[in-house]
């Protein structure tokens, strides 16, 4: 049977790219922000575009934070992909009228690319932990990024030792200095690019996620 | 590692068709943009441009259907651009599965337009597209400086290029796409000295557009500073692939996906 994502439509712009990448790779995909589908699916897609402040407030208003700590607690899958995997942090320096803290799953700031020219616009290839679910096969692809923010840093200990099982794996990306690119913690996943839109590399990684689902 | 340099092509779309002249092998339909897109993400294309040529407005929504077509088929990133006036056309646009839309006319008559796209939507979906000429005097000798034009670099708008594109990067723009109405279907290369003067001029990405002829132009442009390359007719009559192209990126030092 495949499995059951649902896409978190919280009026975050292009989402229509995410549930079809999704279908492409097998998945029976919704686009809803129905507590009860959300909570039930096999797998959450969290997407996000434009300023954080405002995907956090969209966010908010669909009650997202709540319905994503639920579905962690209960070690369900989740994915935040840009801006949906920003929100996972403690908070972004974005500018904005009206600021918004992070959903805080992460610790951490989410930061302006200290780069020449912003946004980091276009296909970059990443630096994949050994292990890694999502990029198996896909480790030397590049992947399409469209962002001037990003976490710099990552805070929490990395696989090591007996640890080493359940500890997340953190997958890094340079522009202008390295950056965080991709998370695989427990349940919750994130990606600071676009698998959606990163072509044939993109699929894979989304029918690696859908798999494990 | 390093970001690569985007290649892109760009297909004119009326009324649901590609127009000015698609010649490709391999194709059941030319004039379909869905199968040209397929074709040329097939080939390596790094994003696609649609540029909508369509004058009426009944033919806007068979527009966003060939965006939503293609965004259901095509997996790489969507740029749509012509007859956007306003927010409610970005939005529709968005909505309809393109990932980035382009800015022209509407943003000089009202600048302030390009700030409440990018409030709304963010900066990354908005490509501020330039059609730009040089300066010339009555008897056509070059008169210095660069200029914005309408109507397909036909009329003057009296704003200097390089100006401009700093003042649209500065309200909210993502990218410039810079067409040099001077090179474009000239098959003789890109307008390197305007590449350079906008690109010391903003901080944003650059999309170089109008001249390209050979592999090696696309190198130059990249090397005066351009962050992209884009390209209609020498990849739509087969003229180059994508795949020579990127070689002489490569060999150029770039790097290419």
């Amino acid at each position: 049977m495949s499995a059951r994502v649902v896409v978190l439509d919280y009026g975050s712009g292009n989402v229509r790219s995410a549930v079809r990448a999704l279908e492409h790779v097998g998945a029976e995909v919704e686009l809803s922000a129905d507590p009860k589908l959300v909570a039930a699916c096999d797998g959450l897609f969290v997407p996000g575009v434009g300023n954080f402040h405002a995907c956090m407030a969209g966010l908010r208003a669909a009650d997202g934070p709540r319905l994503i700590d639920v579905r962690l607690a209960g070690g369900r899958p989740v994915l935040g992909v840009c801006v949906g995997m920003q929100v996972l942090f403690d908070g972004s320096e974005e500018p904005s009228a009206a600021v918004e803290e992070g959903i805080g799953e992460w610790p951490g700031m989410v930061r302006r690319l200290p780069a020449e020219i912003v946004p980091h616009m276009g296909w970059n290839t990443v630096r994949a932990p050994a292990g890694s679910m999502l990029f198996a096969g896909v480790e030397t692809e590049s992947f399409y990024f469209v962002h001037s923010y990003a976490a710099l840093e990552w805070e929490l200990p990395v696989a090591d030792g007996a640890m080493a099982r359940r500890a997340p794996l953190i997958t890094t990306c340079d522009y202008g200095t390295s950056f965080v690119a991709a998370v695989e913690n427990g349940p919750l996943s994130a990606t600071q690019f676009h698998p959606e839109k990163s072509g044939a590399a993109g699929l894979q990684l989304l029918r690696n996620w859908v798999g494990s689902l | 590692m390093a970001l690569a340099a985007r290649v892109i092509p760009c297909l004119d779309v009326d009324a649901g068709r590609v127009v000015k002249g698609v010649n490709f092998v391999d194709l059941v339909d030319a004039g379909d943009p869905v199968e040209l897109a397929k074709a040329y993400d097939a080939q390596g294309a790094d994003e696609l441009t649609f540029l909508d040529v369509t004058a009426s407005s009944g033919g806007r929504e068979t527009t966003y259907d060939v965006v939503r077509r293609t965004a259901e088929q095509v997996f790489i990133p969507l740029t749509v651009g012509g007859g956007v006036r306003g927010v409610d056309d970005v939005d529709n646009l968005l909505r309809a599965g393109a990932d980035k839309v382009g800015v022209n006319t509407a943003a000089i008559v009202r600048p302030e337009l390009i700030a409440e796209i990018a409030d709304r939507f963010g900066a990354q979906v908005l490509v501020l597209s330039a059609d730009v000429r040089r300066r010339r005097l009555r008897d056509g000798a070059p008169a210095g400086g660069f200029e914005v034009t309408t109507h397909g670099g036909r009329q003057g708008t009296g704003l200097d290029a390089v100006a401009w594109c700093a003042r649209a990067a500065e309200l909210g723009a993502g990218e410039i796409l810079l067409n040099s109405m001077d090179a474009d279907g000239t098959t003789a290369g890109f307008d390197i000295e305007l590449i350079e003067l906008v690109r010391a001029a903003v901080t944003i990405p650059v999309i170089a557009s109008g001249g390209a002829g050979t592999p090696g132009h696309f190198a130059e442009a990249l090397d005066a500073g351009a962050d992209a390359v884009l390209a209609a007719s020498v990849f739509h009559f087969g003229t180059l692939t994508i795949a020579q192209v990127k070689d002489a990126i490569r060999a150029h030092g770039h790097p290419v996906r």
